[in-house]
């Protein structure tokens, strides 16, 4: 059954795959690899942003995809108001790492919670004139539910590694987690840093959740679906690389459309994982990560 | 002396009273027992990847017990549930059965939906030797071979291959006949079963099965496989899947071009109004598994009374808002299990279950009788055609004419479009 048409739509498919999961994993790689926060409930953010989506797709006919960008501001605030509690909570008095996890555990429940009893537990979907339609470009077909969260992925992805790599706040972010007193000396805020780190991480999971409901049906507990694979993705990338984390996805997300279409989707996540553990066995700081 | 004689008397006193108060407690007794509600006793998927139907199930079993406790209850008891959430988790089901046996002190134990859940609270059921009415599980008793045993969903003496058996039957009736088939079963319970009879099917026609495989519960895109399954180019492509697995496996098959003469089966989700809404046209020309829809075959007594009453109550529940799938069958297990215990008038579980065995039920969803193994004695599985879907009319799925029953024969309303897509 092998063809080089097939494996060549594979690839693709894998690209897009992919880069739909760098959009989910992304949050997390700010806050798991940069603040060392574990957030456990960002996949349920990210849910949290599929119904957002849904709401006003469904109400007023928005794209699903500019409704993740017009909520990023409002996860944003969020994410902040977020870190002041967690760290008024636990940081503070030093108790964030197991209380720390407890905290978003329970947060992961409640928004589950306020989903179900606000929304109930029936699928919920939204509409775009390109869902359905597909790009035939030669042997290659990109089905337009798959490459617009893929296109929108890939641009917020490269905004967040310009923004870490080319801004003042940027860089105190992917330092704070490095040297906390340095960062103070030169003349930076620790907490407002992480605050606003938290608050971009957030922000991203309205457009990770906007993606997510574009390609698949949503209710309120599919987030936990997610858990494991995107921080095998952040752990694959490397704590703290965002680039690598984007690179992780994809590659996590070729290696599975690849076993999915020729040797059966069984395989898919095993492959993948295998390649984690493979990768930590040789390169226990992830493919991109420092040593 | 006289002491002896005194506490003598006294113990006389004491024997008097205790005997007294015995007896009085002993007429007593029934009267207050009677006053004790009847506690029927499940867990059920109310959070999770099928709480969508749990919770549309649960809605239609308080509408029976309060058409029953209106009624004056069951043995003169009001009926009381005591249900928890297994949250679609097959492992948290013995743990529920546990604590409402023995804790809880339930009277009657029924089950949660979906055959995931219904497994893992066949044992605990079974030791307490008690009757299980079961809601949609698929071969279930082919492993445990329980007597008390009845399962709702008319699968059919079979199941595993009653299921499929229309598919097939409907497949093979088209000329030219098809040769190939593609077998894609989603990795749970259920559909592994649904696509295990269509494996068997295939063999005993003679098809040649040029793709058979299954992919993870609840991932994340199927796009992939709906490729490798159309580079098969098998005639027929039968899917057992849940509803996220069938909509990107129904959204992918229409971008993706998918030329197979018929496509469908065991697949999840489509029965679903917001499912149907959403996908819409997508739909038109498969043929899938189904148990009521509103074709004029299927008017049973009492089922469209059923369902405005369930329409009513699942507005705001964010549930189907039109119940034509699991409702009228959750509805139906329970009216079973009540006329059962109502006509053997205790709660006997060994006299319910025979009772049940010989008995043909006049339900909401028809005449129900079960063979030995507790499944209905003759399959009723509908084999549906959407036809005609307009796009975003959520109202169009209420009405005749969409869903066209394709077998058995007995409820048909239509005729087959072969090949599915035009």
């Amino acid at each position: 059954m092998f063809t080089p048409e097939l494996l060549l739509n594979a690839v693709v498919a894998g690209l897009m795959l992919g880069s739909f999961y760098a959009a989910v994993a992304l949050g997390l790689s700010i806050t798991f690899g940069q603040l060392d926060i574990v957030n456990i409930a960002h996949p349920t953010f990210v849910i949290l942003g599929s119904f957002v989506a849904y709401i006003i797709n469904e109400n007023f006919g928005l794209d699903p995809v500019l409704i993740g960008v017009l909520f990023m501001p409002i996860f944003y605030f969020i994410g902040t108001t977020l870190y002041r509690v967690y760290y008024a909570s636990f940081e503070r008095t030093g108790q964030e790492s197991l209380s720390g996890l407890a905290f978003f555990f329970g947060l992961m429940f409640i928004i589950e919670v306020v989903l179900i009893l606000t929304f109930g537990v029936d699928y919920r979907l939204v509409e775009a004139d390109y869902i359905g339609q597909t790009l035939h470009l030669g042997p290659l077909d990109f089905p337009y539910r798959m490459l617009v969260p893929a296109i929108a992925a890939c641009i917020v992805t490269g905004a967040v590694v310009l923004y870490m790599n080319k801004t003042f706040m940027g860089k105190a972010i992917l330092a704070v987690s490095q040297d906390r007193l340095a960062l103070q000396l030169m003349g930076a805020n620790p907490l407002q840093v992480k605050r606003i780190a938290l608050g971009i991480a957030i922000a991203t999971a309205a457009l990770a959740g906007a993606l997510l409901i574009i390609i698949q049906p949503v209710e309120p507990s599919v987030g936990r679906m997610y858990i494991g694979r995107i921080f095998a993705i952040v752990v694959l990338g490397g704590m703290g690389s965002i680039s690598g984390t984007f690179l992780a996805a994809i590659l996590i997300g070729v290696v599975e459309s690849i076993i999915s279409t020729f040797y059966g989707p069984s395989w898919a996540p095993a492959v993948g994982f295998g390649i984690l553990l493979l990768t930590l066995a040789i390169r226990p700081q992830g493919i991109f990560g420092r040593a | 002396m006289k002491t002896t004689r005194k506490i003598s008397f006294r113990n006389w006193m004491l024997t008097g009273v205790l005997a007294t108060g015995l007896a009085v407690s002993s007429v007593f007794a029934p009267v207050a027992k009677a006053a004790d509600p009847l506690k029927i006793g499940f867990s059920m998927a109310l959070t999770g990847p099928l709480a969508g139907a749990g919770k549309a199930a649960l809605i239609a079993m308080q509408i029976w017990k309060d058409d029953v406790n209106k009624a004056g209850g069951l043995l003169g008891r009001q009926v009381e549930f005591v249900y928890y959430d297994d949250a679609t988790s097959p492992s948290k089901v013995p743990g529920i059965y546990t604590k409402l046996l023995n804790v809880d002190k339930v009277d009657l134990v029924v089950s949660s939906y979906g055959t995931n859940e219904i497994s893992p609270a066949m044992p605990i059921v079974m030791r307490k030797g008690l009757v299980f009415m079961s809601l949609f599980g698929l071969a279930v008793n082919d492993k445990f071979n329980y007597d008390r045993y009845f399962q709702i969903m008319p699968a059919g003496p079979i199941p595993k291959d009653d299921w499929s058996r229309g598919f097939f039957k409907l497949a093979m009736e088209q000329s030219p006949a098809p040769k190939t088939i593609a077998l894609l079963s989603e990795d749970a319970d259920f559909a592994l079963s649904a696509v295990a009879g269509a494996r068997r099917h295939a063999k005993r026609i003679g098809l040649k099965v040029v793709y058979d495989r299954t992919f993870p519960f609840g991932s994340p895109d199927v796009t992939s496989v709906m490729r490798a399954i159309k580079a098969a180019n098998a005639d027929l492509v039968y899917i057992g899947s849940y509803p996220g697995g069938s909509v990107g496996l129904v959204k992918a098959a229409n971008e993706l071009g998918l030329k197979a003469k018929m496509f469908g089966g065991g697949m999840v989700g489509l029965q679903f109004a917001g499912i149907q809404k959403n996908l819409g046209p997508l739909l038109n020309g498969i043929v899938n598994y189904d148990f009521w829809v509103p074709e004029k075959t299927l008017n049973f007594p009492g089922v469209n009374a059923f369902l405005k009453k369930y329409q009513v109550a699942a507005k705001g529940k964010g549930v189907d808002p039109f119940g034509h799938y699991l409702p009228p069958f959750a509805y139906a297990y329970l009216q079973i299990l009540g006329d059962a215990v109502t006509a053997v008038g205790n709660l006997d579980q060994k006299k319910i279950a025979e009772y049940i065995h010989k008995t043909t039920f006049s339900t909401v969803v028809g005449n129900v009788k079960f063979a030995k193994n507790g499944e209905w004695a003759t399959t009723r599985t509908l084999q549906v055609q959407f036809r005609d879907v307009a796009p975003n009319d959520i109202g169009q799925f209420n009405k005749p004419g969409k869903r066209i029953v394709l077998y058995p024969d007995s409820v048909k309303s239509g005729a087959i479009q072969y090949p599915f897509r035009k």
